[in-house]
């Protein structure tokens, strides 16, 4: 018989088998034989996912939605295929940052911020009471159910026996203790609890077995295998329609996947088992297939015991969610029953116990110690240990958080279905995922996103999940649920926003998420994060190309010596601080100094952390990775690279801009260099032609000179010819300089000008009375044809005549002796006065046509053409004529002679300005 | 044998002057007014010295005396040059040329003299 002392007998005896192995299990991990070290009870371990809820409410769900309890599972199933990306960063991160918890994990992401790891323990510890209550609620019941066998009855209402009769009292009570037991004996670095993990794999080795014992009892014992079950069903209709997914399940079934997805991550107990708890990531690989197995496994009979239970007690009056029990009881099978009770049992301690360790962990680390620390009740400075303060806080913790879960299962179990309280729960951690996630893949993500995502997901998962389960058991007014708050139909929790047609786990799911979302990226993207935060992302989401590249730069041991590294860090910090830096490291590894460091991973790591800090963590791990020869970059890392890569784009941009500029700027120096060249090189050739301009005449007289001083004898005919030419060249030397000297205030603007109204036939004439002497001498005829009436210009009469001379003496030069003619002649036309000079000799060439215009510049080459007269005339007449507006130029064929003409302007326009005529005109010859 | 001189100028003072020195101390003297007449003149009676000055109609003094030295009949005329370009690159490019002296202008008629004293007497320039 299965009296009530019996099963308790049997509860305790079983528990006391899993702490013995329990305490085995931490013996072994002490002796460094680990029992847990392979990847069999790893995935055993993690089926501590399948809870009370799996092994009695599944039956219950498919009993009243068929094949809807399934979501729960596929979506685990699911989440397994992308466990070598997801679960095994969160692996490599955890072992990497010595994280203990979800809260620490959330915390130490988003810059190590104590409000966040104290928010995820508050969402934690109120999420996953429900589901804690819900394992209170399945044993307490089950125990009930079994007390009373043979007869089938029914538990009481949770809420309706005195608490000190409550049975779900005392299994808290039981739980608690063996929690504290397993979870809190000693305090460990890492967390990790071998002899737990061995404890929960045999547990989940033990609802396996009682599950499917009683699975194929009722499938094969009671009816006739698979086919005869769904046979029988298929006849009732009310069965058949189990077998379908009803009209506008779809949406739950995405839902429920979606939540059951992220639940297998994060929920506290799964993270404890498949992140704190992995001794090694690689078990991974086999825990790939062996969980879904084990899932498969669980759940093939799940259907068959519906459907034979609902079969069996069709007249009703059984809570489908003891099906696994009562159909044994109902067939007399003490054993049967009794084992799965203890299936049962096993499910829920195991959830239980795992749950509330990793949530105290959490209370301890993340909500107590911060406080207590900032309030400074602590003292911590006096005392050293403070281990049996923690577990202290741990065991407190442990018990409050049963209590709690005793609290909600009195208050508000009785309105649901054990599968409905454990997806309230499920929807409460899924708000952790996009903190999490997101904290994983996504650098730009910020402590002040991850605080408004999980505070807007969890306020609203309180609204739309938390408040109606109250008030669905009377806690709160009905009307809230169905009027909404102060009557205000839109704010209904069940139909927030008149969002209506979802079960109300999805409704509360879709707006929970899409504010945790919502607020989690838009937040993020309206800040930066912070230089802790931004360091610990790039620690977080390159956590495999960071430890990786460790063990590869220990395989390159000699890739990265510190002849390299020292001076690449000095480059970024400065030789000096470099230096110190290894120096510092070189003495914290016992080395005498930085040369005796090994080309080892550390000395990588340490440079890499010291550039980090000049140049940020992306920039030092390429400039690292080009001495240590990393893995290529991820895709991540190319994209940062990219983005720095445009900004430099756009440096280099303005560079090429400054960069044309200075070329043109180059270019016009160059030309301007080109024109100094030149103006040199003519400065040199005038400078040389002035020497030779000068010297010539300076040659006579010296010679003469002393001819005349060293010889007496010399007769006197001979003198004086020899001291004329003296003086004429004496003469031709003040000539020169005065031109010289003419020419250099013209050009430097500091000539004297006195400009008077003048008659440019008077100027002519008086012009040609200079050079009487020279046409006369050279037998050359002058004709002047004065202009009617006589233009009357602005200019300074003796510069005028200045250019006249130099242009009629020029003529007188060039004739032929004896038959030279040379006429003048002023030509009014339009508002100015052209005057030409003609005359009939050899004529310029047109090479030489300008270049007569330079300064010591004659017709011919330089060299041989020797010099008749300054070379400073035509340059000099032609600046004059310019200052006062006109121009000078000449026009010549070879032998026909040149004419040199200049145009003033008029200064009084003559009436009836016809140009004068040759033949009427005064021709004097002179 | 008085010596015979060609004097090769188109400054006619200045070889107004030459030609008195040169008479004066004994050497029989003959004038070009440029370089292509000077050219013509040693053709038709070779000098044993050639005053030359640099810049000249025609044919530049530079031109004259590699053209003297190009001809093997005037191996042994002796060449001064006069100019009144003083660089010091005209100087080496006169040398170059195959001067065997260069004066600047104005030169002084004592070093003249002397200079060409020098270059005419008996073993100096004699191949």
């Amino acid at each position: 018989m299965l009296q009530g002392w019996v099963i308790v007998l049997a509860s305790v005896a079983y528990l006391g088998v899993l702490f013995a192995i329990a305490t085995f299990g931490d013996r072994r991990a002490e002796a460094g034989r680990s029992i847990i070290a392979n990847p069999y009870i790893y995935a055993l371990s993690l089926a501590v996912y399948c809870t009370t809820w799996t092994f009695y409410g599944s039956v219950g769900r498919a009993a009243s939605s068929g094949v809807g309890f399934l979501p729960v599972y596929l979506g685990p199933t699911l989440m397994v295929a992308l466990w070598w990306f997801v679960l095994r960063k969160l692996i490599r991160v955890s072992k990497a940052h010595r994280i203990t918890s979800l809260a620490d994990l959330v915390a130490s992401r988003y810059g190590k911020s104590q409000l966040l790891g104290g928010l995820v323990t508050v969402i934690a510890v109120l999420g996953v009471v429900p589901y804690i209550a819900l394992q209170l609620k399945a044993i307490s019941g089950s125990f009930t159910i079994l007390a009373h066998y043979p007869e089938i009855v029914m538990p009481a209402k949770a809420g309706a026996q005195p608490v000190l009769q409550d049975t779900a009292l005392y299994i808290a009570v039981l739980l608690a203790a063996f929690s504290v037991l397993f979870g809190t004996r000693h305090l460990d670095a890492t967390e990790r609890h071998e002899g737990l993990v061995a404890a929960i794999a045999f547990e989940s080795l033990v609802k396996l077995v009682a599950f499917l014992a009683v699975g194929s009892f009722v499938t094969f014992g009671l009816f006739d295998g698979f086919g005869d079950i769904f046979r029988l069903a298929e006849a009732v209709p009310r069965l058949r329609a189990l077998m379908t997914v009803p009209a506008g399940g779809y949406a739950t079934w995405v839902f429920l996947t979606f939540l059951s997805m992220l639940s297998i991550l994060f929920l506290p107990r799964q993270f404890q088992i498949s992140v704190v708890e992995n001794v090694d990531e690689r078990h991974l690989e086999k825990a790939t297939w062996l969980f879904p197995l084990y899932l498969l496994l669980i759940n093939v009979f799940v259907l068959p015991l519906a459907l034979g239970g609902l079969l069996h007690f069709s007249s009703g009056g059984v809570d489908a969610d003891t099906f696994v029990l009562t159909l044994p009881m109902a067939h007399r099978q003490e054993a049967l029953a009794l084992l799965a009770y203890l299936g049962g049992l096993s499910a829920g301690t195991g959830m239980v116990i795992v749950e509330t360790i990793a949530l105290s962990t959490m209370v301890c680390n993340d909500l107590v110690m911060p406080l207590l620390l900032r309030q400074g009740w602590l003292r911590l400075h006096q005392r050293r240990d403070l281990s049996g303060v923690l577990l202290g806080i741990r065991r407190l913790a442990i018990a409050a958080i049963l209590l709690l879960g005793y609290v909600y299962f009195r208050v508000a179990s009785e309105a649901y279905a054990l599968v409905s309280i454990g997806l309230i729960s499920f929807a409460a951690v899924a708000q952790f995922a996009p903190a999490v996630l997101g904290g994983l893949y996504w650098k730009g993500a910020t402590r002040a996103g991850a605080v408004a995502g999980l505070s807007a997901g969890f306020a609203v998962w309180v609204y739309t999940l938390a408040l109606p389960s109250l008030a669905k058991s009377g806690w709160l007014p009905a009307g809230f649920l169905t009027s909404g708050p102060f009557g205000l139909a839109l704010l209904r929790p069940q139909e927030l926003f008149g969002l209506t047609g979802l079960d109300e786990i999805s409704h509360g799911v879709l707006w929970s998420m899409l504010a945790n979302m919502g607020a989690y990226v838009g937040v993020s993207l309206a800040g930066r994060p912070g230089a802790a935060e931004a360091n610990q992302a790039a620690l977080f989401v390159d956590v495999f190309r960071h430890t990786a590249g460790l063990e590869r730069a220990r395989l390159l041991r000699g890739g990265a010596p510190v002849q390299d590294l020292l001076p690449l860090v000095g480059r970024f910090l400065g030789p000096e601080r470099a230096r110190d830096a290894f120096a510092a490291y070189a003495r914290r590894r016992g080395l005498p100094s930085p040369e005796a460091l090994p080309a080892d991973a550390d000395v990588v790591h340490f440079a890499e952390t010291q550039l980090a800090g000049a140049i940020g963590s992306a920039s030092a791990r390429v400039v690292v990775a080009s001495l240590v020869q990393e893995e290529p970059p991820g895709l991540e890392e190319v994209m940062d690279i990219l983005d720095e890569a445009s900004q430099v784009r756009a440096y280099s941009r303005e560079l090429e801009q400054k960069s044309r500029e200075l070329e043109a700027a180059t270019a016009e120096l160059r030309l301007a260099n080109a024109r100094l060249q030149e103006l040199d090189r003519l400065k040199d050739d005038f400078m040389s032609t002035v020497t030779h301009e000068l010297r010539t005449p300076l040659t006579s007289i010296r010679a003469f000179s002393e001819i005349l001083l060293d010889d007496p004898r010399i007769r006197l005919s001979e003198r004086k010819r020899f001291l004329s030419i003296v003086v004429k060249e004496t003469a031709r030397l003040t000539r020169l300089i005065n031109q010289m000297l003419d020419m250099a205030k013209i050009e430097s603007g500091n000539a004297e000008w006195r400009t008077t109204l003048l008659d440019l036939n008077e100027v002519v004439t008086e012009a040609a009375e200079a050079t009487g002497q020279l046409f006369r001498e050279g037998q050359v005829a002058l004709t002047i044809h004065p202009a009617t009436p006589p233009p009357l210009v602005l200019a300074d009469r003796d510069r005028l005549i200045q250019v006249l001379i130099n242009l009629l003496s020029n003529a007188v030069k060039f004739c032929p002796a004896g038959a030279g003619r040379v006429e003048v002649q002023p030509v009014v036309e339009g508002g100015q006065v052209r005057v030409d000079v003609r005359d009939n000799g050899p004529g310029i060439a047109p090479a030489d046509r300008e270049t007569i215009f330079e300064k010591f510049r004659q017709g011919g080459d330089t060299l041989t053409a020797k010099p008749r007269g300054t070379g400073l005339g035509l340059p000099i007449s032609r600046r004059i004529v310019e200052h006062f507006g006109g121009r000078l130029w000449v026009e010549s064929r070879p032998g026909q002679g040149a004419t040199f003409s200049f145009v003033l302007p008029l200064e009084a326009p003559a009436t009836g300005a016809e140009p004068s005529d040759p033949a009427t005109a005064a021709a004097r010859p002179l | 044998m008085a010596h015979r001189i060609l004097i090769v100028d188109d400054e006619p003072s200045i070889v107004i002057s030459l030609q008195f020195l040169m008479a004066r101390e004994g050497y029989q003297v003959a004038v070009a007014g440029d370089g292509e007449a000077a050219l013509q003149a040693m053709a038709a009676s070779p000098p044993d010295l050639v005053i030359l000055d640099v810049m000249m109609p025609k044919l530049n003094g530079f031109d004259v005396c590699q053209r003297i030295r190009a001809e093997p009949a005037w191996k042994a005329v002796r060449v001064l040059m006069l100019t009144a370009k003083g660089r010091e690159v005209e100087m080496a490019r006169g040398l170059k040329a195959g001067a065997d002296a260069y004066l600047t202008k104005p030169f002084s008629t004592k070093e003249l003299v002397a200079e060409i004293r020098r270059l005419l007497a008996p073993g100096e320039g004699t191949p």
